[in-house]
């Protein structure tokens, strides 16, 4: 099946019956859980306090649930009602929203500084920058859908105005931490161009790059240069994790020695690819290859006879 | 939806840059929710209050619940004390609103708010 963000925008694809589905699939609950903390991994949260974290996409509130357990206060926004509907019937504790993030975000910009430095700022800067550190989980890749041809639709039109309310949301030093599956390298470089454009310093990560099913790519984004108050966090981005993300990836044990794998054996056994491939080549279907290089064009075609494909008798 | 959340929130609305904070309620329908009381939360929220806003909000629609006597003036950080502590918790985590709407101030538009989810959607004319 093609990816849900080529079939229908995500208000209409996560219609009541797939959100259901998506809450309850075990699989998905597990992906998002490791995502979720992988995503606060890479956020390094100040430790031992509870931060106002804003979820993006937050869909059913299964990271939401994450963050509640280690103890921080969330807010979300999802565009998709039956989403936010799921996360009502579960009682999540965080905020919702119904928002299209693709429009910008509607909080309330904030100016500088962390919470020591305020009241000495509290003249010059009316408001105080919110603290809410973001991240999200496979939710860019919508915004790469034009859904209507209103010029405010574009995608670069949306992902700069998502980024430009973002970065004015977020307090400083802060980061976002946003994960995506990208269709192609140029959907990267457009993301974190248009973040950089925005003012996010960061860059891209990419995790178990050289596995196809594991692969996940994050924007790791900062808000200023400073690191968070009292902790001595180098602001330089995050390594991605290497291997290929599957449980067991290194097959040596406890001693130390490599284990005996069955593999070879089995693919022994296995017939060949080639045997496999053999398929009854009648007049039937060369004709039918015949007919259909035709309809694309092709030349040299030999024309039908009555010696095509026709049974040549056993030779010695 | 939470006073919390309303505390954070501002029009986006095309071309309203000013005067979009705070959104103002009506036809307020609001019920007490339960939270944990987590000071170290407080505290690292604190500076991001809006005092004269959050006392208005909360006198103006939500006296009923429970004993909102927050102090006028905004204490100093360092002067807080538990019992104001538990009534800051219980005005912006415990007061939940189910149904209303939020108006904005500058340019009016109205974000309906439907089981306590509000709707933040724009019209394709408003959109910046």
């Amino acid at each position: 099946m093609s990816r849900p963000e080529l079939q229908a925008p995500p208000e209409i694809y996560y219609d009541d019956t797939v959100a259901k589905k998506y809450t309850q699939n075990s699989r998905n609950q597990e992906i998002q859980a490791q995502m979720t903390y992988r995503a606060l991994e890479l956020l390094a949260l100040p430790a031992g306090r509870p931060s106002y974290i804003l979820d993006i996409g937050c869909g059913s509130g299964l990271s939401g649930e994450i963050l509640e357990e280690e103890g921080h206060v969330w807010t979300g926004v999802d565009i998709s009602p039956s989403m936010l509907e799921v996360a009502l019937e579960r009682e999540v504790e965080g905020d919702l929203f119904l928002q299209d993030i693709g429009q910008g975000l509607g909080f309330r910009p904030g100016t500088f500084d962390g919470a020591i430095r305020f009241v000495h700022t509290l003249d010059s800067y009316r408001y105080e920058r919110l603290m809410l550190p973001v991240f999200s989980i496979s939710v860019l890749q919508w915004l790469f859908n034009a859904e209507t041809s209103h010029p405010t639709s574009s995608p670069p039109h949306r992902l700069s105005r998502f980024f430009t309310t973002l970065y004015a949301a977020l307090k400083n030093p802060s980061r976002a931490v946003l994960q995506f599956y990208p269709s192609s390298d140029s959907q990267i470089t457009m993301c974190s161009t248009i973040a950089r454009r925005a003012g996010f310093g960061g860059g891209v990560i990419v995790d178990y790059p050289n596995s196809k099913k594991a692969r996940k790519v994050f924007l790791c984004l900062f808000v200023g240069t400073g690191s968070y108050s009292g902790s001595t966090i180098a602001e330089e981005v995050p390594r991605g994790l290497e291997g290929d993300g599957e449980e067991g990836d290194m097959d040596i044990d406890e001693e130390g020695e490599v284990k005996f794998e069955k593999r070879r054996e089995r693919e022994r056994k296995r017939p060949s690819e080639k045997k496999k491939a053999l398929k009854i080549r009648d007049k039937e279907w060369i004709l039918k290859k015949k007919e259909l290089y035709r309809k694309r064009g092709k030349e040299d075609v030999p024309k039908d006879s009555k010696y095509t494909g026709r049974k040549r008798r056993v030779a010695f | 939806m939470r006073l919390i959340a309303h505390h954070i929130l501002a029009c986006h609305a095309k071309g309203c840059t000013s005067n979009n904070f705070p959104l103002k309620f009506s036809d307020v329908e609001s019920q007490n929710a339960e939270a944990e009381f987590s000071p170290d939360f407080l505290k690292g929220f604190y500076p991001k209050i809006e005092w004269n806003v959050l006392i208005t909000t909360a006198k103006e629609k939500f006296i009923k619940f429970g004993e909102v006597s927050l102090p006028e003036e905004q204490p100093n950080l360092e002067d807080l004390d538990e019992e104001t502590l538990k009534k800051i918790h219980h005005v912006l985590l415990e007061i939940d609103v189910i149904t209303g709407k939020m108006s904005c101030p500058n340019c009016g538009h109205i974000y309906p708010i439907m089981s306590g989810i509000p709707n933040m959607l724009l019209a394709e004319h408003e959109i910046a």
